[in-house]
């Protein structure tokens, strides 16, 4: 070790402290920041290139000419493209993302309101996509060629191939309408809608804040069979990818090397063979989930259920820009994010990031 | 000389091809006592695959049959999984090829180290640390504070490898096999790595099959010599008798083995048709 330099008080190794720990995480903001924009930027682009006419939208294809132009003009339609997208960006920085035409809302609440609802389901989707599908694709690997390594394969290979909607209508035949173990379509029934104060907006979340297990018992039971299908296609497409990352592990010289040193199997499978490959393996589930957030539209339209992917693909038939543009905006931040997320997680877990 | 450490006889390694199976090792029987045996054979003779068998670690779809194969008297062939577990690292133990596809690279080298300690003999965390280190200390690593805590991208190919050795002997083994354990290293380190595995095994009286492909080495840190070729064992000699050796493909290679202030003006290369060879 150099010796510490009689100069470096220590205020001055303070600092130094200070930068080394700084300097990551301003450059994690930086970066996260440029992508942001890079987003703005895109999502602002699209919404002016689209043929739909935002104006038209408003005022309706009865207007007059004179009504058309008042109307552009209060919109700023009418100035220069940078001046439009520095005013937009300032827009969003202030949390403003216009009106949409067709709830006559602001977009911000309606995303409030149908973000949760996807990210609800979102996330028991890949978390039981997670905790059956690494297990089940590592087992597969670690038994190539046996009837459980068939069975998990053919399990895998249905996940990618059944059509969701399909899926959805036979599931709600024969575990809502057949056994009535679940639910019906939508969030919550009826009667118990809208009466816990909404929080997060995550129902499950909220009706446990509130303190009333009725209302999260049957919030539970709408979410079950949808969640459980998205669980089963990311399951589905994570045991793939873990059995194929793990076949090529078990295949690398040091797992020959772990097996030499008398370890046993669980050991060999587990720390020597699974350790390498869950960096591969946070990429994968980060962009399995992303996909999920975006808002399963199959899934949402057969089970009503008010999510983001409902709600971009309404907007979009009624040429609602704003409601569009605010979706997309959403959906990229949160690639963003869990991308941003992913790229610390790598450090983390492999060595030779760092 | 006493009971044999090792004793393998008619070893048959066989791998499915489309036109049916090849077997790589073809009947080969050798005893070894406390002593350094060496296999040389060129790429694909079998000499790996040998080690590998020993350890029973020829992945399925190979398949490997002897009529016996008994390490310090017992048969291995028939033993279950879980005793043959512990007989890996803590008996036999074995030395790979490259330090760079062979070591874990997310698991610090202490780590490693430790695990092949720990899965033989239940000690505590600071006598795991000072055996460790004090095994770092005997393969000649100045720091082992320091590397043990580093991982394996981060050490050169020589330290690598004494790495892998002071893995492989820390249970105190009394077989090493070591397979090609410097081909991957640069030639000013190779002597050094072999003095430290040859001073080791000297030290602890252990057995060692040293599988190399350079004639030169093995018969310079050897006792005794099996020479492989096509999967059998086609010269089996002391290493002070190599030069007397009776086989065409022995004597072929001997004969093209450069030397020091030779004067032929082209070296012979093998002519195979001499044996009944491939």
């Amino acid at each position: 070790m150099p010796a510490v330099p009689r100069s470096s008080t220590l205020p001055a190794l303070a600092l130094r402290r200070v930068r080394r720990f700084a300097a990551p995480v301003l450059g994690f903001v930086a970066l996260t920041a440029l992508t942001f924009l890079g987003l703005l930027a895109i999502t602002f682009f699209i919404g002016r290139v689209v043929p739909i006419d935002p104006v038209l939208a408003v005022v309706g294809d009865r207007a007059t000419q004179e009504q058309y132009e008042a109307a552009r003009q209060a919109m700023g339609l009418d100035r220069a493209l940078v001046v439009q997208f520095a005013d937009y960006v300032w827009q969003v920085l202030q949390g403003d993302l216009g009106r949409s035409v067709s709830t006559n809302r602001p977009v911000v609440e309606d995303l409030a309101r149908v973000f949760p609802a996807t990210l609800e389901m979102a996330t028991i989707g890949i978390a039981i996509g997670v905790a059956l599908g690494v297990p089940m694709g590592v087992w597969a690997a670690a038994r190539q060629g046996s009837w459980t390594d068939q069975v998990i394969r053919v399990l895998a290979l249905l996940g990618y191939s059944v059509p969701a909607f399909w899926l959805g209508l036979v599931g709600l035949a024969v575990f809502y309408a057949g056994l009535g173990w679940v639910a019906g379509p939508g969030r919550i029934d009826i009667f118990y809608d809208g009466i816990v104060p909404p929080v997060t907006g995550l129902l499950l979340v909220d009706s446990l804040i509130a303190g009333d297990t009725g209302i999260f018992m049957n919030a539970l039971s709408h979410i079950a069979l949808p969640a459980a299908i998205l669980g089963f296609f990311s399951l589905a497409y994570i045991a793939r990818m873990t059995r194929s990352f793990m076949l090529d592990q078990l295949s690398q010289e040091y797992v020959t090397t772990a097996r030499v040193k008398g370890l046993s199997e669980w050991r060999v499978v587990w720390i020597h063979a699974f350790g390498p490959i869950r960096v591969p393996l946070i990429t994968v589930i980060g962009l399995s989930y992303a996909g999920l957030l975006e808002g399963s539209v199959m899934i949402e339209t057969v089970f009503s259920w008010p999510g983001i992917g409902n709600y971009l693909t309404v907007a979009l038939l009624n040429a609602d820009m704003n409601a569009v543009l605010g979706a997309t905006l959403v959906i990229g931040a949160v690639f963003i994010f869990i991308n941003r997320i992913s790229d610390v997680l790598y450090r983390v877990l492999d060595p030779r990031s760092r | 000389m006493s009971a044999p450490l090792l004793s393998v006889e008619d070893l048959r390694v066989s791998f499915p091809t489309p036109t049916g199976r090849v077997e790589v090792v073809k009947g080969l029987s050798f005893d070894l006592g406390r002593e350094r045996l060496g296999i040389v054979g060129e790429s694909g003779s079998g000499k790996s695959m040998t080690g590998r068998a020993i350890l029973r670690l020829v992945r399925a779809p190979g398949r490997v049959a002897a009529k016996r194969m008994e390490f310090e008297g017992t048969e291995i062939q028939s033993l279950p999984e879980r005793r043959m577990r512990d007989l890996r690292g803590a008996r036999i133990s074995m030395i790979m090829q490259d330090p760079k596809f062979s070591l874990n690279p997310v698991m610090t080298v202490g780590r490693q180290i430790a695990e092949a300690l720990q899965a033989h003999e239940r000690l505590g965390r600071r006598a795991t640390r000072e055996r460790v280190l004090e095994m770092l200390e005997a393969v000649r690593i100045n720091d082992p504070e320091r590397v043990a805590s580093m991982y394996p991208h981060e050490i050169s190919g020589g330290m690598g490898q004494r790495v892998m050795i002071a893995m492989m002997l820390i249970p105190r083994p009394s077989l090493l096999i070591a397979d090609e354990p410097t081909s991957a290293l640069d030639v000013s380190v190779q002597a050094q790595v072999l003095d430290l595995i040859d001073e080791l095994v000297r030290d602890h009286g252990m057995g060692l099959i040293l599988i190399s492909h350079d004639l030169n080495l093995v018969s310079r840190y050897c006792d005794r010599i099996m020479v492989m070729n096509a999967g059998r064992v086609v010269e089996s000699c002391a290493a002070s008798e190599l030069h007397r050796a009776q086989h065409p493909y022995t004597q072929g290679l001997l004969a093209a083995v450069p030397r020091m202030h030779e004067t032929r003006p082209t070296l012979p290369v093998l002519d195979r048709s001499q044996w009944s060879g491939t």
